[in-house]
């Protein structure tokens, strides 16, 4: 085989690849069929890195082999992660995607063979300024859902025109790189404070936007490998960045549409001003509070449970416990499901992940839209550690921040249970109507404990 | 504006195309796994890396390659693994019974 015949087997390979990954996407679109998807994803990616390690311009093999075995040294103790840790592993796989596509950004800029246009230094630029503040961002979001940074929005006086500022002068030196590529100095100041800005964009969002953050990240770092693809020719980069991009794309427009907010309120969000504003106002009302007993004995009294889960149950681990108490009720002929909110959690279908962790079949999780219209005949909506998605002035108040926000109907609902730490409004800091109402009854506790003792109730009480 | 330009952005407008199509029809359930696998496919970066890696130019590009290759094998490596291990748990009330 000569060298062109050579190339030609390693295109074709390519080809076979980016066929095997729609074919993944493709799969996924059913449970049932869903780890066929990971078999031919497995198949694409180890045939491309395969030929690949056959392509005439690779002459030496020790680093190659040396940074395999570490790769995945450090990839498969991050793939067996526990369940609870899937957002800010998800976070930090981002910023690993983003710094390996960054990376050959800068080393394509000082390969020496030839004198860098000015396209390509437009590409070159563009695709390591997302790179870089990618890599930032990400980190930053990792940090906060691993809780070695504050969750709450860190905000200042002036946030957004600095943030601004840092990224026009990424965007400035950009330009002048083009306009001249030699200036070999402005590039590494280009990419710190591209860096600088991934930083400031992702540290004054809250943890509850960061179902939205988690997937603007992802699409920013699957266009910066699509963005490499251009660089560097590779039809096989570009598709694999663009399947990644668009699939980051359309997670956060959903995202966005279950808060009611758009991109620019997120990242520029003067959200957490007005919720400090919104939690001033609040004044003492009465609420009705309950037993473990009491509880029970509700749920006993039962035909028709839905259970909404929010992150409080994830931070409380308690999805095992809640495991129990939809097997003892079932088992008593009570119909148990289960009510998702697109932005329950701290990631896009983070909710699902945990209670499919506890073995809870997955045709029990519905989805808000379907369930909504169920609530008025539902004898008891259970609501573990959830709050803004079940916040009923979204529906009603007008001069609620998160007015016209998508909600599950709880309160419609003939009886209400919310099993809460304690009254306070969460850093969220918004004041739930929903725990003042008649039908509403408050089970203050943690939320693992207060299933476990629901669950004592029910298997030993009678 | 280089020929190859057109032609990647032919095939970037038409990925993107059927990435749309393909990712709205992946059911809200299956949202995080989607997030892991189509970063475990994007790692797919890591071609790049391992030529950049072995090129043998300078000594700061093999650095930097060799960095690329270890974050994005890693990440196509625990990507698939962490996949599979989360859609494995995806049962239905069906199959949970046999």
């Amino acid at each position: 085989m000569n060298a062109f015949e050579l190339r030609q087997s390693l295109d074709f390979a390519y080809i076979v690849a980016v066929v095997l990954f729609i074919l993944s996407l493709k799969f996924l679109s059913s449970p049932a069929s869903s780890r066929w998807g990971v078999v031919a994803g497995e198949i694409g990616a180890g045939l491309a890195v395969i030929v690949t390690l056959f392509n005439p311009e690779v002459v030496q093999y020790r680093w190659i082999l040396i940074t395999l075995i570490i790769g995945a040294g450090v990839g498969i103790p991050l793939g067996l992660v526990h369940m609870t840790a899937v957002p800010q592993r998800t976070a930090l796989s981002h910023a690993f995607g983003a710094l390996s596509a960054a990376i050959i950004g800068v080393a394509e800029y000082y390969v020496g063979t030839a004198p860098v246009t000015r396209f390509e230094m437009g590409e070159i630029a563009l695709e390591v300024i997302i790179g870089s503040l990618t890599v930032t961002g990400s980190l930053i979001a990792a940090g906060k859902l691993q809780e070695l940074l504050p969750q709450r929005p860190i905000v200042y006086r002036g946030q957004n025109i600095v943030s601004l500022t840092v990224l026009a002068g990424a965007l400035g030196l950009a330009i002048a790189l083009v306009v001249n590529p030699a200036q070999a100095m402005l590039f590494p100041i280009m990419v710190i404070v591209a860096l600088i800005f991934g930083v400031l964009l992702v540290t004054p969002i809250g943890g509850a936007d960061m179902p939205t953050v988690i997937s603007l990240l992802n699409s920013y770092a699957g266009f910066s490998a699509a963005l490499l693809g251009f660089v560097l020719n590779s039809k096989v980069l570009v598709v694999a960045g663009a399947l990644d991009g668009s699939s980051g794309f359309i997670l956060s427009v959903i995202m966005c549409k279950a808060m009611n907010r758009s991109f620019t309120n997120v990242m520029f969000g003067a959200f957490g001003q007005v919720q400090a504003a919104a939690a001033g106002a609040q004044e003492e009302r009465a609420v009705r509070s309950a037993t473990p007993e009491d509880a029970t004995a509700i749920l006993e009294a039962a035909r028709s449970v839905v259970v909404v889960p929010g992150y409080g149950m994830a931070v409380a681990q308690a999805q095992h416990k809640v495991r129990e108490l939809y097997d003892l009720l079932t088992k008593k002929g009570i119909e148990v499901r289960f009510a998702v909110h697109p932005v329950a959690g701290r990631m896009p279908g983070h909710m699902n992940v945990l209670l499919a962790e506890a073995d809870i079949p997955y045709d029990r999780l519905i989805e808000m839209d379907e369930i909504n219209g169920d609530f008025p005949q539902t004898d008891v909506a259970l609501v573990i550690g959830a709050n803004d998605v079940t916040n009923p002035a979204a529906r009603n108040d007008k001069s609620s921040p998160i007015f016209g926000m998508p909600i599950l109907d709880v309160d419609k609902a003939h009886t209400v249970m919310v099993i809460k730490r304690s009254m306070s409004p969460g850093f969220a800091g918004i004041d739930n109507p929903l725990y003042y109402l008649d039908n509403t009854l408050m089970l203050f506790g943690d939320a693992k404990q207060f299933v476990s003792a629901i669950v004592k109730e029910l298997s030993g009480g009678h | 504006m280089p020929a190859d330009f057109i032609s990647n952005l032919y095939v970037f407008i038409l990925a993107g195309f059927v990435g749309f199509e393909l990712i709205k029809r992946v059911s809200p359930l299956l949202h995080t796994p989607l997030m892991a696998l189509t970063n475990a496919l994007d790692a797919i970066v890591v071609v790049a890396a391992i030529i950049i890696a072995g090129r043998h130019e300078t000594r700061f590009t093999t650095i930097l390659g060799a960095i690329a290759v270890a974050a994005s094998f890693s990440n196509m490596v625990g990507g698939f693994l962490i996949t599979d291990r989360m859609l494995r748990m995806f049962k239905s009330g069906r199959s949970k019974q046999s």
